[in-house]
Parts: C-alpha cells; sequence; structure tokens
C-alpha cells in the first residue's frame, strides 16, 4: 500500500501545471463563457490538448492516445479541476471512440479516430428515447437494412448537444426477434443526413443543451454500423461503465468546495463571516469527509482497473456517490448566496446587482439535478450493485 | 380542539382555488411570467374585486378583518399556483408593516388603496451585506429640517420592479447591526433621487436593487416610532415567514401529488415505475415530510391566533422544517420525474424554484435553526 508521487510523477505535476498556467489563457476562458462563442472555443482548447498530446490520455497509443498510469490520470484530473480547465467534451473522446477502436473495423478506425482526436468531428449520443430512458433496450427507433443502406425512422430525446453534432451515435433496433436486448444495432448516423431534424429542449437552468432528434427514412450506409449486426448491446453496456468511472468527478468537486471556502469566508451575517459559523462549519465537513473517502475508492477502483480488472459494479458507487457530493455542494452554495440564489442573468454587473455568485449558484443547482438522472439514475445503479455486488 | 375551517375561510379558499383552475393554467402563468412586468395588472384588479387583496386589513379600513388561518388558507392556493402577481410583498409585508406600525392616517391613506388594487407596495430591507439580518442596515435618513433625507442602497427587494410605494428601512440612529435606532418611511417609489435597477428571479417576480441619493422625506414619511422600527419588523417577518409556509406546503403537496400521478403512469420495464418498492417508500417518504410540514404550520397559526403566546420557537421550528421537507420533495420530484423533471416546460422545476426563494426569505433553515437554538438553549 503507497499513494505517494514517484519523483517522475512529481516532474509530470509540473509540466501538466505549466502548460495550464500557458494553454488556458484568459482570452480561452472569456471566450468559454461566451454564449455563441464556446463550441469554437472548446474546440480551440482540445487542438491545443492534442497537439500537446494529451487529448486522450486513455487511449491506446496505436490509436493516439497517451496511455497514462492510474498515477498520470490522477495527478492531471487533480490539477486540471484545481486551475478550473474545463474537460473535454466527452461524446467522441471518452465515449464513441473507445467504442470505435475496440469493436469497429479497420475503415471506421482510419475514417473516425483522426477526425475525433483532432476535434473535427463535434459528436452526440442518441441512446435515450421517450419511451426508453431506465429501460433502455425498450428503444423502438428503427433501422431497415434496404440494399447497402439501413433505413432509419424514430426518435432520440435528451440529446446533449445535438445542436452543435455533426455525428451521432446511436442505439437503434434491427430486430425484435428475442430478448429485446439483442435486436439492438450501433450505428454512426452523419447528423447532415436527410430526414434528421433537431428540436432544442430548454432545461431548467433556461439553457439549450438538451434536444429531440428526429429520424424519417434516413438512410445510414451499412459502412456505418459498428461491429455486428443486433450486437450493439454488448457493445454499448462496455461503454456505460466507462462513463460512469468519470462521472465521479472527484477533483471538480474538490475543487468545488475550495471555491465554497472562499465565498464562506466573504459572506457574512450580522456581522460574522459564514466560515465561522459551526452549523456551516458541519455542513461543509460533512460533504468533505465524504468526498475524502470517495477520492480513495476512486483510486481503489482505478488502480484495481489498471491491474487489469474490468470497471464493473464499482463503477456505479462512484456514480452515485460522485453526484451526491456534487449535489451537497451545490445546494450549500445556493444557501450562501442567500437572497441573490434566485438571480437570473442580467445586464448589471455584479458591482451593481452587490453579489457574485448568485446567479451561478442557481444555474450549477438547478443543471445539477441532472447527475442523478442521466448515465444510469442513482436508483438504477443501486439496482446494478443489489445485483451485482450483493447477489440480491 | 378541532383543525377544521369555518365556513367562510371554506368560501376563500375554494374561491383561490377556482380562479387558479379556470385562469391560472401553468401556460397562462407562464405567459404572465415572460411578460415585462411578470405579474398581470387584470388579475390584480381581480384579487381586489374579489376581496383577496383585504383579507388580513381592518375594517375600519375596508378590510375583511381576518386573522392568521385566513391567511394562510389563501397562500396555500397561491401557493398550488404559483401565482406571480405580488400579494406576498403587497398585502402581507408592505401592508402588515402598515397594520402594525402605521399611523392612523398613513393607514387610512394606503390601506383602502391596496384593497381596491390601486397600490403596490414593496418593503425595502436587504442590503447588499444584510444577507438574514433584519438589523443590519446601513442605508441612513438624517434629520433635515423637520423632514430626512435618505441615503443608501436597498437589494433583491421583492416586488421592487413594480412596487409605486416602498416602505424603506433605514438607520436613524445607532450603530450598523444594532437594534435599536432602526426607523421605516413611506415613500413614492418614483421620488426624486431613487435609482431603480430591476432584474428577474427564478421564480418569475421581478426584483429590484433601489439606490437613494439625498432623496427627501417629509416628517410624515415616520412610519411607526423612530428608532424603533426593529421590533415591528420582526414582527412582521415573523408572520410573513408563517404566510410563506403556507405558500410553501402547497407547492409541496402538489409535487407530491403530480409526482404520484406521474409514477403511476410512467412506464419502464414494462410496468409503471410507481410499482417498484424502491420508489414506493421515497414516496411515502416525501408524504410524510409533507405533513410533518403541515403539522408545524397548524401549530404556528394555532399559536398566532392565541396572541398572548410567544409564537417566534414555533416559526423558527416551522422554518427549518420548510427548508429540509421543501428540498426534500423538490428533489424527490425532479428526481422521480427523470428527464422530464428537467425541462422548463413541465411546472415541476418551477415549483422547485418557487420553494427555493420562499427558503431563501427571511433567513434558510440553518439561520433559524440559529435562532431555534438560542431560544432553547439560552
Ligand atoms: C441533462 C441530461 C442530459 C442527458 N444527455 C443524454 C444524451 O446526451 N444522450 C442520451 O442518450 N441520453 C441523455 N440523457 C438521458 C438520460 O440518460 C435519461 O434521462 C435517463 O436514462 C433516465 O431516463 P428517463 O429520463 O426516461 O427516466 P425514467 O427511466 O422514466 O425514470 C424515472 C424515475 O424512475 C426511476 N426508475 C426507473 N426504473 C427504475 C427501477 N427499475 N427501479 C427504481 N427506480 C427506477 C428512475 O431512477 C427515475 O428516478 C440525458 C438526461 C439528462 C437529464
Amino acid at each position: 500500500m503507497d499513494t505517494s508521487f514517484a519523483p517522475e510523477d512529481m516532474a509530470f505535476r509540473d509540466e501538466v501545471r505549466a502548460f495550464f498556467a500557458d494553454a488556458y489563457d484568459d482570452e480561452l476562458r472569456a471566450r468559454l463563457q461566451h454564449p455563441t462563442e464556446y463550441r469554437e472555443a472548446i474546440i480551440d482548447w482540445q487542438r491545443r490538448l492534442y497537439d500537446k498530446g494529451w487529448i486522450a490520455p486513455g487511449w491506446p497509443k496505436e490509436y493516439g492516445g497517451a496511455e497514462w498510469t492510474p498515477t498520470q490520470n490522477f495527478i492531471y484530473e487533480t490539477e486540471r479541476a484545481a486551475a478550473g480547465v474545463r474537460d473535454v467534451i466527452p461524446f467522441g473522446l471518452k465515449m464513441v471512440g473507445p467504442v470505435i477502436y475496440t469493436f469497429g473495423n479497420d475503415e471506421q478506425k482510419a475514417r473516425f479516430l483522426p477526425r475525433i482526436l483532432r476535434s473535427e468531428d463535434w459528436w452526440c449520443q442518441g441512446y435515450s428515447e421517450p419511451g426508453a430512458g431506465s429501460d433502455l433496450a425498450a428503444l423502438k427507433t428503427r433501422a431497415d437494412l434496404d440494399g447497402d443502406a439501413y433505413v432509419v425512422n424514430g426518435a432520440k430525446i435528451w440529446t446533449t448537444y445535438a445542436q452543435h453534432s455533426d455525428w451521432i451515435f446511436c442505439l437503434v433496433r434491427t430486430s425484435n426477434e428475442g430478448k429485446k436486448q439483442q435486436g439492438i444495432s450501433f450505428l454512426l448516423i452523419d447528423m447532415a443526413s436527410e430526414g434528421v431534424k433537431v428540436n432544442p429542449i430548454t432545461t431548467i437552468d433556461n439553457h439549450h443543451s438538451l434536444n429531440e432528434v428526429e429520424f424519417n427514412n434516413v438512410r445510414v450506409p451499412v459502412a456505418n454500423l459498428i461491429g455486428e449486426q443486433d450486437k450493439g448491446w454488448t457493445y454499448a453496456k462496455a461503454l456505460l461503465a466507462h462513463e460512469r468511472t468519470s462521472i465521479a468527478g472527484v477533483a471538480d468537486s474538490r475543487r468545488a468546495l475550495a471555491e465554497l471556502r472562499r465565498f464562506a469566508e466573504q459572506e457574512v451575517n450580522a456581522g460574522k463571516r459564514k466560515i465561522d459559523d459551526p452549523l456551516f462549519q458541519k455542513r461543509l465537513s460533512d460533504i468533505e469527509i465524504e468526498l475524502m473517502a470517495l477520492e480513495y475508492t476512486d483510486l481503489r477502483v482505478l488502480a484495481s482497473v489498471a491491474a487489469g480488472g474490468a470497471p464493473g459494479a464499482e463503477s456505479s458507487l462512484l456514480k452515485i456517490k460522485g453526484t451526491e457530493i456534487q449535489q451537497a455542494i451545490q445546494g450549500l452554495r445556493m444557501d450562501l448566496a442567500g437572497y441573490y440564489q434566485g438571480v437570473l442573468p442580467t445586464d448589471l454587473d455584479p458591482q451593481a446587482l452587490g453579489h457574485e455568485f448568485g446567479s451561478s449558484a442557481r444555474q450549477a443547482y438547478m443543471y445539477g439535478r441532472a447527475a442523478t438522472i442521466y448515465g444510469g439514475s442513482n436508483e438504477v445503479q443501486k439496482n446494478i450493485i443489489a445485483k451485482a455486488v450483493l447477489g440480491l | 380542539m378541532n383543525f377544521d375551517f369555518s365556513e367562510e375561510q371554506v368560501m376563500l379558499r375554494d374561491s383561490v382555488a377556482r380562479f387558479i383552475q379556470d385562469d391560472y393554467s401553468f401556460d397562462a402563468r407562464r405567459k404572465i411570467a415572460a411578460s415585462d412586468t411578470g405579474m398581470s395588472a387584470e388579475h390584480w384588479q381581480t384579487f381586489a374585486e374579489l376581496g383577496w387583496l383585504s383579507v388580513p386589513f381592518a375594517e375600519e379600513h375596508g378590510g375583511f378583518g381576518g386573522g392568521p388561518v385566513d391567511v394562510m388558507v389563501m397562500m396555500e392556493e397561491f401557493g398550488k399556483g404559483m401565482v406571480l402577481e405580488p400579494y406576498f410583498a403587497t398585502v402581507i409585508l408592505f401592508g402588515g408593516l402598515l397594520q402594525r406600525a402605521g399611523s392612523t392616517e398613513q393607514q387610512a391613506t394606503y390601506i383602502p388603496r391596496i384593497v381596491e388594487g390601486n397600490c403596490l407596495g414593496a418593503f425595502a430591507f436587504t442590503e447588499r451585506q444584510s444577507r438574514y439580518e433584519l438589523a443590519d442596515v446601513k442605508t441612513t435618513a438624517t434629520p433635515d429640517g423637520d423632514g430626512f433625507v435618505l441615503n443608501g442602497e436597498k437589494v433583491v427587494v421583492y416586488n421592487g420592479a413594480n412596487a409605486d410605494t416602498l416602505i424603506v428601512a433605514a438607520r436613524t440612529g445607532g450603530e450598523q447591526c444594532d437594534e435599536d435606532g432602526i426607523s421605516l418611511f413611506i415613500l413614492d417609489a418614483g421620488a426624486a433621487g431613487i435609482d431603480r435597477m430591476s432584474y428577474a428571479l427564478m421564480d418569475g417576480q421581478r426584483a429590484a436593487n433601489l439606490v437613494f441619493k439625498d432623496v427627501r422625506l417629509p416628517a410624515d414619511a415616520l412610519l411607526g416610532e423612530k428608532d424603533k422600527a426593529y421590533p415591528v419588523m420582526s414582527w412582521v417577518v415573523l408572520e410573513a415567514c408563517v404566510a410563506l409556509a403556507a405558500e410553501g406546503l402547497g407547492i409541496m403537496g402538489q409535487l407530491n401529488t403530480k409526482t404520484l400521478e406521474y409514477t403511476k403512469q410512467r412506464e419502464q420495464f414494462g410496468v409503471p415505475i410507481g410499482s417498484f418498492q424502491a420508489l414506493q417508500h421515497r414516496m411515502v417518504d416525501t408524504f410524510m415530510s409533507y405533513e410533518q410540514t403541515k403539522s408545524l404550520l397548524y401549530r404556528a397559526v394555532c399559536t398566532l391566533e392565541k396572541e398572548d403566546e410567544d409564537p417566534a420557537r414555533d416559526i423558527h421550528a416551522l422554518k427549518v422544517m420548510l427548508d429540509r421537507a421543501g428540498r426534500h420533495v423538490h428533489s424527490e420530484a425532479i428526481q422521480l420525474h427523470g428527464g422530464m423533471g428537467l425541462t422548463d416546460e413541465m411546472d415541476i422545476a418551477h415549483y422547485a424554484k418557487r420553494l427555493m426563494m420562499i427558503n431563501a426569505t427571511f433567513g434558510d433553515g440553518d439561520h433559524h435553526q440559529a435562532q431555534f437554538n438560542a431560544l432553547s438553549f439560552a
């Protein structure tokens, strides 16, 4: 048992710090906040990571990844969050990329992977449907073989960033025989195809990130099928476990807690700083203690994966605890904002408004409700643990 | 001993409920929220015609002479409809202060105007540094001839954007957080020297920051005794917390009812999700949160009705419960709706936002727990 860093790890940490300080500059930070510029700014940032060779730490080297050790990953994530650097958009780099290099054919790898690495294609995930959320295998969007193409009909919902996307990876029904998991295929669809329509959904934080995506007789070349027809469920399941490990968000929660401390030093009630209020201290330390534990749970899982284990039901634990902690922090941040927690974006600058973080607290709290729902809801994760770990 | 409503109270409740049923659908409300003022002047007139604006006021000023129970039954219904019109700001707060502190002339001037629907009021008390501390007042009113000059700033003033008349808490003596030395002033919101910056809050209401620069006030702008406003403000705030709790209870009830309906109808894995025992127990818990909040609300209202008992401890307890139970209920409502709960199009999240705003008004659960503790362990 040893979690101390080797000298080469320390050197890596210094390199990461120096890189963020240099490449994630103020100009970029400002553009990332801008409602119309953030898409291009994200792409710029991801290209800088690409140039550095750090865009895909988890990918195998033969596909352009960095193949970091768990320690390097841990260091990178810690430094990234501490510097307030945003994570990459996951849909291409963390979701469909690994599916393509694991289950795709050579032609697909050559066609899609370099473009994902260079952020030339923006991807979105088309799994959920109005009738198929937790029960994903109930999905109905059909893909019928017609010559050298599938004809796709149906609708996906809750598709994050579909409005920005060039491509969507979908689970579609190719057969109604046998168990419902058996007739599902994994299909890559060009968003520019005729018959694809994107309808925006406004969320409770007044933003537009979600969409409904309709498919009306969309022709998709057979060459865009990943692996074998009717085997898509297996590929998707492998990916879901992957998605959940990165959902713990320990490093980001650590940063959010630090920020909370800073705000609590500014907020004063009857002349007393909130940071000195015993009730506040208890709430803050309750969260921090959970987070300290989760950090090590995360490391334990990472170490076992590095030793050859597959991320299994442990990733469900990370997801549940990670999102509970995120929401607890968001709730406390609302409380700290006091009367200002309800403020919507306004033309008034923080100086005229009299407050720095009320509106962002509201936004984070409201959108933050989603974390216990997406990526497999926390109830579904508990079902997984009950079955797979406890044998119930 | 009984917890029944009088015939009049049932009629009052039903009249608000009917209005919401007929004229205040979620879509209708959405349109009002998106309008420039975030409220409907037409509805406000209806409130006047139906007598709702008169409920807590004394009969001599055209009021209905209602008590805490009457206010409670109305506020609960307003909560269910997420009514945007500034009943709370104008009738409960502004009107409450007039009732408790106003001179006979001031009451005779303003209360009939409120009752007739011709006055939109706001109580300006929060300052950028004050958080939930009512006595933290830096805005000053200094003597000037027989009147005063007002300087300072108030922030997040509820109904501040639409109010035509303000009651402002200002310091006429003492130090920043002293209870002594605070006075109330009633003035025209359009008076020279007031700079008003309006913005929307997440529950749809329009608030404002108000900057006062050498605003001249005549002697009769003083509302109540000079330097002695703190006890009056505290009392009105306590009463207002009970009204807010009633509104919150109405919301919690709606969230529970709607979530229950949704889980009966939403199917996954071939069955309604309400058939999963894991979710059933969660809904039992939110049901109990609702019932416990209702009990503390009734407890506080009964104490208020008795008039000779100090209601402070009951009301702090209620506000603590409202925080814990409100969060519990709204989080579960969103969670059990899945992705649907995250949409702006559904009412669920809007109820959640209003509950959060209610929670923040006059102090969240932690704030009231500290006050409860101070009374309990003194
Ligand atoms: C912000 C956001 C972004 C999203 N982004 C994407 C995306 O990019 N691509 C995509 O494909 N999808 C996306 N989703 C969809 C997400 O994966 C689904 O919302 C999720 O799977 C839940 O499905 P549902 O919304 O249909 O809820 P339902 O499945 O209807 O669930 C409703 C409630 O019932 C509970 N429940 C369901 N089954 C059980 C059970 N067996 N036992 C106990 N409780 C149960 C759930 O936990 C939940 O609380 C996103 C969702 C959100 C909110």
